[in-house]
C-alpha cells in the first residue's frame, strides 16, 4: 500500500514538473526552487495550486489557456478544518465607522450587503453590537435562569436546553439606528455602512412559550426580563403577549452553535423586532407584573419626536426595503439590461410587494419576489431595466402584509422631525450618473 | 395551545387520562415541570442573580448613600469619561444639563433633561458601571454616586441620602415625557404607480463629504470626523 502510494507520488512528481514547463519562465523558477516537489507528490498540488493568485496580470488562466488548476491537484480535505472563504473574498468583511462611537467595545459593525446573495447572512458577516464587548463564554459554566412570578423557578445548563423539543424559524435582526445617521442629510456613500445592521439567519432554539409553561406562569405575569451576561448585563422587558408569541431561546444559527458575537451559547430571537430586544448571552429571564424600565428602553432605544415627548416600547420594525444591486460600492456596468436587486423586510408580517422607480418615484413598477418569502424575514427582489446610459434615480418602496407602504423620508421626517434617531424606515434614493457611478442621495 | 393557570392544568390532565405517559408528569406537577430538566434555583441563586430595579423600588437593597460621598466614589471611577461636571468626554455621555434642550434642533439627551425613572440610574450603574469594572461596586456605592449624579442634575438637594425608600420618592424632570404606547404606524404612505409627483429635486448628496469608511481592503481605522 505505501509502495504504490509512493510510486504515486512519483508518478504525479513527474506530471507536475513537465507542467511546470508550460509555466512563464519566472514562475516555474519559483516552483522549482520551492523544492516542494522533491518533497513528495502529495504536495504538488498545493504547490502547484498556490501558484495561481502569484500569477501576474499578463498571464491570464481563461480560454483559451487552460488554468494551472486545472493540470494539478488542489488541497486535500481537512485542509481548512473549519472552511473559510476564498482569499479572493477578503474583501468581504463586516466593517465599522470609527467616528460614530467612543471605542469598539460599546459599538457596531455592518454587514456586507453589497456582496450577499439570497435572504441567508453568513454567520460571519452577520452585523455585531455589542453594548459592553464580547464576552468569550465557556458554555459548561453557562446558566440560563427562570424565576420571578412562576411556580417553579429553574436553572438550566445549556446540556439542560437542548433537551427541551426546538424549532427553527428564519427571521431578520435588524438595530432600530440603521441608517440613523441620514437623519439631517445624505452622509455616507456606501450601502454597507448605510443599510448593513440588518442580517437574516435561521435561528434554532426553543420556544419561550415551552419554558415559560415548563416553570408555571403565575397568571399575574404580565412582561419577561431578559438579561444577558456581558458586562452591560443587557436587559429589555418584553410583553407576555410577545414572549409567548413567536419568541425563542436560540443556540443555533445556519445550523452551527450561535457565534459569539451573536450571543454564544444562547440568545433570544424576538423575531420582527428591534435588535437589542433579542438579549445576546442571555443569562436570565424573569417574569413580572410590570416592565422595569431599564436604561435601554429610557434612556437609549426611545424616540424623541419634534415637540420634545418621547416615544416608548417601539419595537416593531417597521416595513423596509433598499437596492443592493445597484449601489454605490456596485456600480452600473454599462449601458443595456441591468438586474436591479435588493431586500426587503417588515416586522410585522410578510413582504406583500416591492415596487421599484428609475425616475426618483415619479413612476414605479412591481418588482418579482424572489421565493422563499417568509414572515419577519428578510425577502429578495429583482427587476430587469434597461439602462439607456442616462442619469437615473433608483428607488424601492415595500408594502407589507398588513398594507402598511414604506414611507418617503420627507414624510416620515414631517412626524419624526431630524432628533428621533431609531426607526428611520424611509425609501432609498440612489442616484445613477452617466458613468454608472452611484451615490448616496436624498430628494 | 398552552393554559398556564393551575385548575386548566388538571382538568387538561384528567381529559387526557387515557394517555399513560402524559400521566406522570401531572403527579409531580408541583415539584417540576412537564419535562422536568434543569434543577430548582434556589433562593440564594435568585437572590444574587436577580439584580433588576423598577421604578416603584422593587428590587432595590439595604443601604444608602449620600451626595457626599458620591463624588469622591464619582472623581475616581466616573469623571474620566463622563467628566467632572457630568459633561461628557468625547463620544461617551453626557450625565448633566441639556434642560429645556428637547425641542431645540440639537437636543441634549441627559440624565437630568430625559431619563424618566430615578431607578433605571441605580440599576444601570450597579449592573454595567464603571464601563470598565462592571458589578464591582458596593451597594452603599451605587446609592451614593445616584444620589450625587441626581444632585448635578439638580433634580436632588446636597445633603439628599439615597436609599430604598427615598430614592423612588424622586421625580425625575423629564417622566411625563414619555408616551409608552407604540404610536406607529404614524406615517402613511400610498402605493402610487403613475405620474405620482411634479417634480424631482435632489436635495443633498453623500459626494465629496469624505465622511464614508473604505469599503474594500483591510479595516479603515483612519477616518475621523
Amino acid at each position: 500500500m505505501l509502495g504504490k502510494l509512493r510510486r504515486l507520488n512519483q508518478a504525479v512528481s513527474e506530471i507536475a514538473l513537465k507542467e511546470s514547463e508550460r509555466l512563464p519562465s519566472n514562475e516555474r523558477r519559483r516552483f522549482l526552487r520551492s523544492g516542494l516537489f522533491t518533497a513528495g507528490g502529495a504536495m504538488v498540488g498545493g504547490a502547484l495550486g498556490g501558484l495561481s493568485p502569484r500569477l501576474g496580470a499578463a498571464q491570464t488562466q481563461y480560454p483559451p489557456e487552460i488554468p494551472s488548476w486545472t493540470r494539478s491537484l488542489g488541497a486535500g480535505v481537512v485542509s481548512d478544518p473549519y472552511g473559510v472563504p476564498s482569499p479572493f473574498e477578503k474583501d468581504v468583511i463586516r466593517r465599522n465607522v470609527p467616528w460614530l462611537t467612543a471605542d469598539k467595545v460599546s459599538s457596531i459593525s455592518f454587514s456586507p450587503l453589497q456582496h450577499l446573495k439570497g435572504i441567508i447572512t453568513p454567520n460571519g458577516l452577520f452585523f455585531e453590537r455589542h453594548h459592553a464587548g464580547r464576552p468569550e463564554i465557556d458554555p459548561q459554566q453557562h446558566r440560563l435562569m427562570i424565576h420571578g412570578l412562576v411556580e417553579r423557578p429553574i436553572v438550566l445548563s445549556m446540556e439542560d436546553l437542548q433537551r427541551f423539543p426546538s424549532v427553527s424559524q428564519i427571521n431578520f435582526i435588524e438595530c432600530p439606528a440603521n441608517g440613523g445617521m441620514e437623519w439631517r442629510g445624505a452622509q455616507l456613500n456606501s450601502l454597507q455602512f448605510l443599510h448593513g445592521m440588518v442580517s437574516c439567519a435561521e435561528w434554532t432554539g426553543v420556544r419561550l412559550s415551552t419554558l415559560l409553561q415548563e416553570v408555571g406562569m403565575k397568571p399575574e405575569g404580565k412582561w419577561l426580563l431578559a438579561e444577558g451576561a456581558d458586562g452591560a448585563a443587557m436587559t429589555r422587558s418584553i410583553p407576555m403577549e410577545k414572549a409567548l408569541d413567536d419568541v425563542i431561546v436560540a443556540f443555533a444559527q445556519n445550523g452551527e452553535a450561535l457565534r459569539r458575537e451573536q450571543g454564544y451559547p444562547i440568545r433570544l430571537v424576538v423575531p420582527g423586532w428591534e435588535g437589542n430586544t433579542h438579549v445576546k448571552w442571555l443569562r436570565r429571564l424573569e417574569v413580572g407584573d410590570k416592565p422595569w424600565m431599564q436604561r435601554e428602553e429610557t434612556s437609549k432605544y426611545t424616540d424623541l419626536m419634534p415637540d420634545g415627548t418621547a416615544h416608548g416600547f417601539t419595537w416593531v420594525m417597521e416595513a423596509k426595503s433598499v437596492i443592493t444591486s445597484p449601489c454605490p460600492e456596485m456600480p452600473v456596468r454599462g449601458k443595456g439590461v441591468c438586474q436591479i436587486e435588493g431586500l426587503a423586510w417588515s416586522g410585522r408580517g410578510k413582504v406583500k410587494a416591492v415596487d421599484v422607480s428609475v425616475d426618483g418615484g415619479r413612476n414605479w413598477q412591481q418588482a418579482q419576489l424572489r421565493e422563499p418569502v417568509m414572515s419577519k424575514s428578510l425577502t429578495r427582489f429583482s427587476l430587469e431595466w434597461n439602462w439607456d446610459g442616462s442619469p437615473a434615480l433608483l428607488q424601492s418602496r415595500v408594502i407589507d402584509e398588513t398594507g402598511y407602504v414604506q414611507p418617503t423620508l420627507g414624510q416620515l421626517k414631517a412626524v419624526r422631525g431630524t432628533n428621533s434617531i431609531y426607526h428611520k424606515n424611509a425609501i432609498q434614493t440612489w442616484q445613477i450618473s452617466g458613468d454608472g457611478s452611484v451615490t448616496n442621495v436624498q430628494l | 395551545m398552552f393554559s398556564f393557570d393551575k385548575s386548566s392544568r388538571s382538568i387538561s390532565g384528567l381529559c387526557s387520562g387515557l394517555m399513560f405517559a402524559v400521566l406522570p408528569a401531572f403527579a409531580l406537577a408541583e415539584s417540576a415541570g412537564h419535562y422536568g430538566y434543569g434543577s430548582p434555583a434556589t433562593e440564594e441563586q435568585i437572590q444574587a442573580w436577580d439584580i433588576d430595579i423598577r421604578p416603584d423600588g422593587q428590587g432595590l437593597p439595604e443601604g444608602s448613600g449620600s451626595v457626599e460621598e458620591g463624588m469622591g466614589i464619582y472623581e475616581t471611577y466616573c469623571s474620566s469619561c463622563h467628566g467632572a461636571f457630568g459633561e461628557g468626554m468625547g463620544r461617551y455621555p453626557k450625565l448633566s444639563g441639556g434642560e429645556g434642550s428637547l425641542t431645540e434642533d440639537r437636543p441634549e439627551k441627559t440624565i437630568g433633561s430625559y431619563w424618566p425613572y430615578a431607578s433605571t440610574l441605580w440599576d444601570y450603574i450597579h449592573r454595567a458601571m464603571p464601563f470598565f469594572a462592571p458589578q464591582s461596586l458596593t451597594d452603599d456605592q451605587v446609592y451614593a454616586l445616584t444620589a450625587y449624579v441626581l444632585n448635578l442634575n439638580y433634580i436632588v438637594d446636597g445633603d439628599f441620602v439615597a436609599n430604598k425608600d427615598t430614592l423612588p420618592q424622586v421625580k425625575m424632570p423629564n417622566e411625563d415625557g414619555f408616551i409608552w404606547e407604540d404610536p406607529r404606524p404614524e406615517v402613511t404612505n400610498v402605493r402610487c404607480m403613475e405620474d405620482c409627483k411634479d417634480e424631482v429635486t435632489v436635495s443633498d448628496s453623500a459626494a465629496d463629504k469624505n465622511l464614508t469608511p473604505s469599503t474594500t481592503g483591510p479595516l479603515d481605522e483612519g477616518l475621523t470626523e
